[in-house]
């Protein structure tokens, strides 16, 4: 009974819309932008025209670059608040969140005055010596990447932050007293035992970064076009709803075939 | 391996909060900046702050998002709270986690346009009803899990006891339950109010021309100038979800726990 509420609005707002956008993925695209229901394949077989492989492939390339950098960037920060005193932790951690809560278009923004030519950057290293003239960053795949990595940051640091606070402090004493160098503790103990984070930081921000088009519109140029924007394009310029949903139908594919690969080693709690 | 305490990692962490906040501040410091192009500082200002309060399209966009905001926290926190209850206590509710975790997995752009389908098939004009709808959506499962959270240790004795000295179901619950749970409630109500506030691309395709909420106003300010009066409304943007989150965390330390 109180489960009802939720339940029924989410089978309503969630279950329905999903299960019409997976038909809509299935049908044919009318004279005038509407629906036809007439089954076809053909939405799908479009995406492997190499225009939408390389969106596909492009798209994969930045994820995936981002998981990795705010991986490396969050690690040892998230290891560094694992093991700072409690007061510490919490400062930090609300330190972390503040700046998710701001808005992410505010953080774009703030990227753009940073990046754009004659912008900050520019007057930094000018005035530090160290490169005169213009930076060409604004509007390539680079500043997409440093956008992304900015925006999606926190995704990262949170869930690994909250693995690696469990690895308790005795055994990575056992670990050294029995002779192992800090690099092999990290290796042998930290690493899998913090796994689960690592995943989960992982596909929260591999996922979202596949769906993300207002990045690439903001500080990609014309250039950078990611499935977000195939998607987002289909439905509110091009007007091809059917073709749109298949390729949110990819999207979504991708990211069941990331959950399964994920539970696979670690357990459902740590998912959120 | 000394943990926390390597001074590689303390340098480690001092630069990333940096890089975390240099933006921000940079956001900020040229909000006062007399310079147009906000391209060198020039000299103090209060204009912007003038210009963006005078921006009728602004106030516009800033109530849609309030009214959108709290339309789907109000409803998001009541059934996510009761859901999260329910989880708890009845087995039979456990699938219904399932559709919790569909909505925290699917990514925004494809609830988007699965919606405006949805919304375009029932005939629905799109505008701030349908914002909030599609809000609801991505506020309850953070409502639910936060209450759960809490839930976790949560002792029903107390439940029982009051049953027992001839509390109805109804006094029990705002008497015994909600007093116990509600630091979860009132995290959980803040986490959806911010999320919808914030939310730019499910607001994109339930939104209809008339309902332009504070994101979708920025996005197109963002995307045609580059005028300090964005900086300002950033300011005062950053300056007020902080006062939200700090009074939230009083109210929350505040509660018996």
């Amino acid at each position: 009974m109180l489960a009802a509420p939720a339940v029924i609005y989410l089978l309503t707002f969630l279950a329905v819309p999903l299960s019409l956008l997976a038909a809509t993925s299935v049908l044919s695209r009318g004279p005038y932008g509407d629906v036809v229901f007439k089954f076809t394949a053909d939405n799908y077989t479009r995406l492997f025209d190499p225009l939408y492989l390389k969106i596909l492939l492009d798209s994969l390339t930045i994820a995936g670059a981002t998981t990795a950098i705010t991986l490396l960037i969050g690690y040892p920060l998230a290891w560094w608040m694992a093991r700072a005193p409690q007061r510490v932790r919490s400062v930090a951690l609300f330190a972390i969140l503040v700046p998710f809560w701001t808005n992410f278009l505010i953080r774009i923004y703030a990227w753009i005055l940073i990046l754009r030519s004659g912008g900050l950057l520019e007057g930094l290293l000018a005035g530090l010596g160290l490169w005169r003239g213009s930076i060409e960053l604004l509007y390539t795949p680079w500043a997409v990447l440093i956008g992304m990595v900015y925006e999606f940051l926190p995704f990262m640091v949170l869930p690994l932050y909250a693995s690696l606070e469990k690895i308790d402090e005795a055994q990575l004493a056992a670990a050294a007293d029995l002779g192992a160098r800090p690099f092999q503790v990290f290796r042998r103990v930290v690493l899998p035992l913090g796994l689960p984070g690592l995943a989960a930081g992982s596909i929260l921000v591999f996922v979202p970064a596949m769906g993300m088009f207002a990045v690439p519109d903001l500080m990609g140029g014309a250039r950078t076009l990611l499935v977000g924007n195939l998607i987002r394009n289909q439905f509110l310029v091009a007007r091809d709803w059917p073709f749109g949903a298949a390729a949110a139908m990819v999207l979504v594919a991708l990211t069941l075939a990331l959950l399964v690969l994920y539970t696979r080693f670690a357990d459902q709690e740590t998912l959120v | 391996m000394s943990g926390g305490r390597a001074l590689w990692l303390r340098v480690w962490a001092a630069v990333v909060f940096g890089y975390l906040y240099l933006p921000i501040l940079v956001l900020v410091v040229f909000s006062f900046n007399s310079q147009k192009l906000n391209l060198r500082w020039q000299g103090f200002t209060l204009d912007w702050y003038k210009v963006l309060f005078a921006d009728t399209r602004i106030q516009e966009a800033a109530v849609n998002s309030l009214v959108v905001a709290g339309a789907a926290t109000s409803v998001s926190t009541v059934i996510g709270t009761l859901l999260a209850l329910a989880l708890a206590r009845y087995r039979l509710a456990q699938p219904a986690q399932l559709l919790l975790y569909i909505a925290i997995i699917v990514p925004e752009v494809v609830l988007g346009i699965a919606l405006l389908i949805w919304f375009s098939q029932l005939g629905i004009t799109t505008g701030l009803l349908t914002v909030a709808a599609g809000h609801v959506v991505l506020c309850t499962p953070f409502v639910a899990l936060t209450v759960r959270a809490r839930l976790a240790g949560y002792d029903r004795t107390f439940e029982e006891a009051a049953m027992d000295l001839g509390a109805r179901e109804w006094t029990t619950f705002w008497r015994v339950t909600l007093p116990a749970i509600w630091p979860g409630v009132l995290s959980g109500a803040l986490l959806a109010f911010t999320l919808s506030l914030d939310d730019y691309v499910v607001a994109l395709f339930t939104a209809g021309p008339g309902a332009t909420t504070l994101p979708l106003r920025i996005f197109s300010m963002v995307r045609f100038s580059i005028t300090p009066e964005i900086n300002a409304l950033s300011t005062v943007w950053v300056v007020g979800v902080s006062l939200i989150l700090l009074v939230g965390q009083m109210c929350v330390k505040k509660s018996p726990s």
